[in-house]
C-alpha cells in the first residue's frame, strides 16, 4: 500500500491512518501574539496546548477569539512567538497546502453564494480543500448528512433558514474529515433543538478530532465540551475541564450556573475583592 | 496492475462466517472487498451457496429498505454548469466581466463613431485597465461573500489568483482582439500594456489588497494617460510602439514580485 494512490487504492485502512503520529499536541501555542491592524495584539502572549476532544473557548466580546481561530486557520500568521499545528510550524509566509487539508474552518461571518445549492456550495468547498476527485460526491454526502441536511442538498442556498445556512457552514468545515476542526461561534442562529443535535455531532466529531468551538453561551461548552479554554485580553486565563471551572466560582459571583459563576469569578480577578463594583 | 484476488478458500469461509480464519486475513479480505468488484460479486454467490440464512436475511433486510430508499433522491449525476463554471470563475466575478466586456464594445463603438476622439483609439486607452477590473472583483473581500473560507483552503494562494486571472484575460482579451482589429491597433501595443497592469495589480495587491491596488491603478492610469490623451487628442508616448519595452519590464517585475511574494495570496490581507 502506497500514500498518493488513492484514486485507485481505496481501502479500509490507509497508510496515513496506521502511520504514527509525530506530535504530542495538535495544537500548540507557544508565546504566540497575532496583530490585528497596526499595532494591537489581539493574541498577545498565548501558551496553550490542544489536544484531540472538544475544546471550548470561551471569553467576552473583543477577548481577541476570533482572531486566534484565524491564526489557527493559517489565515493569520504570528508576530511573535510559535504556532505549531500537527506537528508543523506555522509561520512565514509559506502556503501550507498539505497542513490545510486536515484544517476544517467555519468562520464568524460565513460568506456563501446564494444561487449555488447546498451540494454545489459543499462540493466547491471540497474541490477548494483538494479532495481527491474521486471522493467528493461521497465527502459531500456524508458531510450534509451529517448536520442533517440531506433532504434540503439540492435546494439553492438563499432559500434556506439561518441555521440552516450555519448547518451548510459546519458541513463545508468537516467535508474533508479534518484532524483540527475550528468552528467560530457556530450555534449562532441555531434554534434549540439544533443545538442539541449540533452538541451531539460536537462530542462525535470529538471522539477522533481536535475541535476547537468559540462560543459565548456557556452552556454549549457545559454540554458539550471535554475542556474549557477561558481567554480573556489576549492571554490565557483558564484551561480545564467544565467542572473545575465551576467549582471556581462561589455563590457571590454573577452567573445563574455553576459554570458561568466560574466564568464570572475568574474575569472579576483576584485585584478586585468580594462585593466590589 | 496485475491484481490478486483473494482465494476460494477465504471467500466461502468469510460467507460461512468460519471461526478458523485468522484476523488478519478476515481483515485483509475486508480491505480487499471494498477496492474490488470481482470479488464482492464472488461473494455474493458464495453466499447464496454456502449460507442460505444470511442470504434469506439481507433479503428480508432488503425487502424492508426498498421502499424508504426509492422516497429518496438519488445523487444528481450531472452538475449545474454554473458550480462546474465556480472552480475557473467566482459566481461574483460574472457580472463584473459582463460589464468589461460591455466598456470594450462600448469604446469599439465610439471608435468606430470616432467621436471627437480624433486619432486616438478609445480601446486602446482602455485596455489595460480593463483586466484589472475582473482581476480585483476575483479576489476581493467586498466582493466575494465566501472570501474568508477560500483564503483558508488549500488550494488558495497563487494557483487560485492565477486561475481566476487567466479566466478573467481569457474572457477579456478575445473581447479586446476583436476590438483591435476592427480599429487596426497593433495586438502589441494594447496586449502589452494589458498584462503588465495585471501583473501589477496582481503584485502590488499581495501587499496592501488586490481590490485597493486595482483601484489606485486604474486612477493613476485616469490621471496619467486617458485625461491628457483625452485633452489633446494625441495618442501618449507610453501607448505607441516605442514605450512596448517599458510595458515589458514592468510585466516581468510584475511577475516577480508575485511569484517572491505568492504566500500573500493565503492569507486574509491580500482579500483587503
Ligand atoms: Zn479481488
Amino acid at each position: 500500500m502506497t500514500i498518493g494512490k488513492e484514486h485507485h487504492m481505496r481501502s479500509a485502512v490507509s497508510a496515513a491512518d496506521i502511520a504514527p503520529t509525530a506530535y504530542a499536541w495538535e495544537i500548540r501555542a507557544t508565546g504566540l501574539k497575532v496583530r490585528v491592524g497596526r499595532k494591537r495584539m489581539a493574541v498577545d502572549g498565548l501558551d496553550l496546548s490542544l489536544g484531540t476532544g472538544v475544546h471550548g473557548l470561551l471569553g467576552p466580546n473583543g477577548a481577541g477569539k476570533t482572531t486566534l481561530i484565524r491564526a489557527l486557520a493559517t489565515v493569520l500568521r504570528p508576530a511573535e512567538g510559535s504556532l505549531e499545528l500537527l506537528g508543523e510550524s506555522v509561520g512565514g509566509m509559506g502556503e501550507l497546502r498539505a497542513l490545510r487539508r486536515q484544517i476544517g474552518y467555519l468562520p464568524q461571518e460565513f460568506g456563501y453564494y446564494k444561487r449555488f445549492t447546498v451540494r454545489e456550495f459543499v462540493e466547491y468547498m471540497a474541490w477548494l480543500k483538494e479532495v481527491p476527485k474521486a471522493d467528493i460526491p461521497a465527502a459531500v454526502q456524508r458531510a450534509v448528512e451529517r448536520v442533517g441536511l440531506a433532504d434540503r442538498a439540492d435546494d439553492k442556498m438563499k432559500v434556506l433558514s439561518g441555521g440552516m445556512v450555519r448547518r451548510v457552514g459546519i458541513a463545508q468545515a468537516i467535508v474533508n474529515d479534518p484532524t483540527i476542526l475550528l468552528l467560530d461561534e457556530p450555534t449562532a442562529g441555531l434554534d434549540p433543538a439544533q443545538r442539541l443535535r449540533f452538541r451531539e455531532l460536537l462530542q462525535e466529531l470529538g471522539t477522533d478530532t481536535c475541535v476547537v468551538v468559540s462560543t459565548h453561551l456557556v452552556e454549549d461548552v457545559a454540554a458539550a465540551c471535554t475542556d474549557v479554554v477561558l481567554f480573556a485580553e489576549g492571554r490565557l486565563v483558564f484551561q480545564g475541564p467544565p467542572d473545575e471551572l465551576a467549582s471556581v466560582g462561589g455563590p457571590e459571583h454573577v452567573g445563574d450556573s455553576p459554570l458561568e459563576r466560574g466564568y464570572s469569578a475568574l474575569l472579576q480577578g483576584p485585584k478586585q475583592g468580594k462585593g466590589t463594583w | 496492475m496485475s491484481v490478486e484476488h483473494a482465494s476460494m478458500r477465504i471467500i466461502d469461509g468469510y460467507a460461512r462466517g468460519d471461526t478458523d480464519l485468522a484476523a488478519d486475513e478476515v481483515w485483509a479480505l475486508e480491505a480487499h472487498l471494498e477496492a474490488c468488484r470481482v470479488c464482492r460479486d464472488r461473494l455474493s454467490t458464495a453466499v447464496t451457496a454456502q449460507a442460505p440464512a444470511v442470504a434469506a436475511l439481507v433479503g428480508t433486510v432488503w425487502a424492508d429498505l426498498e421502499p424508504q430508499l426509492a422516497g429518496t433522491a438519488p445523487m444528481p449525476r450531472r452538475r449545474h454548469w454554473s458550480a462546474r463554471l465556480s472552480r475557473w470563475l467566482t459566481p461574483t466575478m460574472v457580472p463584473w466581466l459582463a460589464m468589461v466586456v460591455g466598456v470594450t464594445l462600448l469604446a469599439l463603438l465610439l471608435d468606430l463613431a470616432d467621436t471627437g476622439s480624433g486619432e486616438v483609439s478609445l480601446v486602446l486607452l482602455l485596455a489595460p485597465v480593463l483586466p484589472v477590473l475582473g482581476v480585483a472583483a476575483s479576489w476581493s473581500r467586498g466582493l466575494d461573500p465566501a472570501y474568508e473560507l477560500t483564503a483558508s483552503a488549500p488550494r488558495a494562494g497563487l494557483y487560485l489568483v492565477l486561475r481566476r486571472t487567466a479566466s478573467v484575460l481569457g474572457v477579456v482579451v478575445p473581447a479586446l482582439l476583436v476590438g483591435g482589429w476592427v480599429t487596426g491597433v497593433m495586438v502589441a501595443q494594447w496586449l502589452l500594456p494589458c498584462l503588465a497592469f495585471t501583473a501589477t495589480t496582481l503584485a502590488l495587491g499581495g501587499v496592501v489588497g488586490v481590490t485597493r491596488a486595482a483601484a489606485w491603478l486604474a486612477a493613476v492610469w485616469a490621471a496619467v494617460v486617458v485625461a491628457p490623451t483625452l485633452a489633446t487628442s494625441r495618442t501618449t508616448f507610453a501607448l505607441q510602439t516605442g514605450g512596448l519595452p517599458a510595458w515589458g519590464l514592468i510585466l516581468a517585475l510584475g511577475i516577480g514580485v508575485v511569484i517572491a511574494r505568492r504566500g500573500a495570496y493565503s492569507v486574509l490581507g491580500a482579500h483587503r
